[in-house]
């Protein structure tokens, strides 16, 4: 399985970056950890000219945590968000996920930013970002712009990025005390994507629900969010099952689906109001 | 396309070469620099065979471009043996504790292993279990595996406080 040909650059600031798409327009694609992509390229899935690696831009790394605002450089590891305390401590959501998410190996390159702007549905960032209404920000060659991670999503890998533009850094809330926090997800094995998977936020009055892999963007839903923070968790449960769109594939028909779909969301909402102050 | 030059560290000496930017890590290991440890199993990053460890990350060669780890340090198995040759930990608690019966697998988990119990000396079963998920064996079925992991865990930190 070896990949088509391309010339390699590895930039080391994020202008560059965006010099070398601009200079080779849809020739072009940026690498992160590279495993969703490469992948793609060996089965000829995916073949560009140019591929431009961000690994040595230092802009692009970090995590921040402030007391109202955790910023996430979009080549910060899953592995580096499972190890770092601060993270934990601020938003432990963020741990919970990362350390379902593939194996080992794939942890220590897997880029969150990767994970978040590479849009297949059955990647567990972008749910858990809607969840935490975190912003993404991009940056291309008509400067910089935020755009909300439950605005993000428009089809299966289609996303509002511009072709020019590279998703820089996340910027999420830190949800206040007393909000309790559970990621479930249902899988057929270890690493595997998930069948279901529910990402919920609950406390002080307020909600919110969202889920993985049963439509072709992530859901989340203003109507079940605000039933579970009426404390309506069958009304969550209904609103959500009205707001996803599975189709049967491998992991199973559509019924078992939304019966998964259930389950977890019931069970992050159990686990997440326990954790309520 | 144009070959780059490639320059890095693999079990602690200094390697040059010219590669395509599209050569796996994989390959230009096994084709190149003839260090056959690492193998190619299922190459499309499930199975962890090809696993190596990067600047102290462990890391699937087959999912790597060459390109990507210019200038890195790179650990294969061969890399884990003793200064004189022998057989290291690892190696030794996997051929005691029968840890392998083809041996396919065997490169990829212990290279693994090396890195779980350099970021957590003292792992329990079921951590080294979920350390190990990257890397799969059709003989085993694990148990020997997670026995030499453990007694090489046992072995590593005796000798670290005989050091002491």
């Amino acid at each position: 399985m070896i990949p088509a040909g391309f010339e390699y650059h590895r930039p080391g600031d994020i202008a560059s970056a965006i010099g070398i798409l601009q200079e080779h327009g849809d020739e072009a694609r940026v690498i992160a950890g590279g495993h969703s992509l490469i992948p793609m390229m060996k089965l000829r899935m995916a073949e560009m000219g140019h591929l431009v690696d961000l690994q040595a831009i230092d802009e692009l790394k970090g995590i921040e945590i402030s007391a109202e605002t955790v910023s996430l450089g979009a080549m910060v590891t899953q592995h580096e968000l499972i190890t770092h305390d601060g993270l934990a401590a601020a938003i432990p959501l963020i741990r919970e996920a990362a350390l379902q998410i593939a194996d080992p190996q794939v942890r220590y390159v897997g880029t969150v930013g990767g994970n978040v702007a590479n849009g297949d549905p059955g990647n567990d960032m972008p749910g858990l970002m809607q969840c935490l209404n975190a912003t993404f920000e991009l940056s291309g060659p008509d400067g910089t712009r935020s755009v909300a991670a439950r605005d993000f999503y428009e089809a299966a890998y289609f996303t509002a990025r511009e072709d020019e533009e590279i998703l820089t850094r996340i910027s999420i809330p830190v949800p206040g005390a007393g909000v309790g926090q559970a990621y479930e997800k249902q899988k057929r094995k270890i690493g595997d994507y998930a069948t279901a998977a529910a990402a919920v936020m609950v406390g002080n009055g307020q909600a919110s629900v969202a889920m993985t892999n049963l439509a072709d963007t992530p859901v989340w839903s203003e109507s079940a969010s605000n039933a579970l923070a009426d404390g309506d968790v069958s009304g969550c449960v209904a609103a959500m099952l009205d707001a996803i769109d599975p189709v049967a594939d491998n992991r199973g028909p559509v019924e078992f689906k939304k019966h998964v779909a259930a389950v977890m969301l019931r069970r992050a909402i159990e686990r997440a109001q326990s954790r309520a102050g | 396309m144009s070959k780059m030059h490639v320059k890095l560290t693999v079990n602690g000496k200094e390697v040059e070469g010219l590669a395509e930017p599209r050569t796996l890590l994989i390959h230009f290991l096994r084709e190149d620099l003839k260090i056959t440890g690492p193998h190619i199993g299922c190459e499309t990053s499930h199975c962890g065979a090809c696993t190596v460890d990067i600047d102290g990350k462990s890391v699937k060669s087959c999912t790597t471009f060459v390109a990507q780890v210019n200038g890195a340090d790179v650990t294969t198995v061969e890399g884990l043996t003793n200064d004189d040759g022998s057989l290291g930990v690892l190696q030794e608690m996997f051929r005691e504790h029968h840890g392998l019966q083809c041996g396919f697998c065997t490169p990829g988990m212990i290279t693994r292993a090396h890195r779980l119990l350099q970021e957590n000396p003292n792992p329990t079963e079921e951590e080294i279990r979920f350390g190990m998920a990257g890397n799969l064996c059709r003989c085993t079925g694990y148990q020997n595996i997670v026995k030499a992991i453990s007694a090489s865990a046992d072995m590593l930190n005796a000798q670290k406080e005989a050091a002491e």
